[in-house]
């Protein structure tokens, strides 16, 4: 079987269609018969890479790619980059706004559980350039 | 534990979701910091939580939970309604706090 790649675009400070990308994600995983103790994980990593392109950067997107092995999760971004990657990866870390965080966004959380839920997890980070977070989920032979 | 059946024992008000009363309720969370419920939620849950933006159905979606209810008073606007009515996730309203809530359907939950 050949590699799918489906492509969703991410707009900055857009709450009302953030997360739909990876409702689509789990939709098209779930069609496949993926695992669900996969699809879960996949969940939290898109929806968390999401919304930190929604909250820290400016437009981005998130890519699916799906090989004969492997889930790929790679969310991309134009946004301000982040200057120390070890402090944003730490627990509760986090520069979210006042106005983001009565929203229940910017527990510091993200990073973290993305790298924790994912098999493979990259960050890498320009500044003034952007940020790509790239995860793997291993799925065995399809 | 049907979630049409909490609405009776808890007192709420449906404002959106009726497709999906239908859903059976396995266990529950209360909280507010969405990583947190991402991380630690169960599906077929009943989420109760202070927030009522529109990003909260989303979150309920991915976790395949089986209803929301908004605690203390607050108050969804009508596009988080319509993301709801579309997702089938009902949505409920309390004045009550999530402890309160919590506390009433452990008591009340026979089954
Ligand atoms: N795509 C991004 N662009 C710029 N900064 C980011 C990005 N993702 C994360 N960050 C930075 O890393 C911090 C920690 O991220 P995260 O662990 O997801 O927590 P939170 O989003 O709750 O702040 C953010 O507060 C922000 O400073
Ligand atoms: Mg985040």
């Amino acid at each position: 079987m050949g590699s799918l790649v489906k492509i969703f675009p991410i707009k900055h400070r857009d709450f009302i269609h953030a997360g739909k990308p990876s409702i689509e994600i789990k939709n098209i995983l779930k069609t496949l018969n993926t695992p669900r103790e996969i699809i879960r994980r996949v969940a939290v990593c898109g929806y968390e890479g999401e919304m930190n392109v929604v909250m820290h950067a400016r437009n981005g997107q998130i890519r699916l790619e799906l090989s004969n092995t492997m889930i790929i999760i790679k969310i991309t971004d134009k946004g301000p980059g982040i200057p120390d990657i070890d402090q944003a990866m730490e627990k509760g870390f986090s520069t979210a706004l006042d106005e983001f965080r009565e929203m229940g966004f910017g527990a510091g959380m993200g990073l973290p559980n993305m790298k924790k839920n994912a098999d493979r997890f990259e960050i890498r980070s320009t500044p003034e350039k952007g940020t790509t977070v790239r995860m793997e989920f291993a799925t065995g032979e399809r | 534990m049907k979630v049409k059946d909490l609405k009776e024992q808890l007192d709420l008000v449906l404002v959106a979701g009726e497709a999906g009363l239908g859903q059976t309720i396995q266990g529950g969370y209360c909280g507010d910091l969405l990583s947190d419920v991402m991380a630690n939620a169960t599906e077929h849950c009943v989420w109760l939580t202070v927030q009522a933006h529109q990003n909260i159905v989303a979150v309920a979606v991915l976790k395949e939970m089986a209803a929301i209810i908004i605690t203390c008073g607050n108050t969804p606007d009508k596009a988080t309604c319509d993301t709801a009515d579309q997702e089938k996730i009902p949505l409920f309203l309390s004045e009550r706090s999530a402890f309160d809530l919590a506390w009433a359907l452990a008591r009340s939950d026979t089954d």
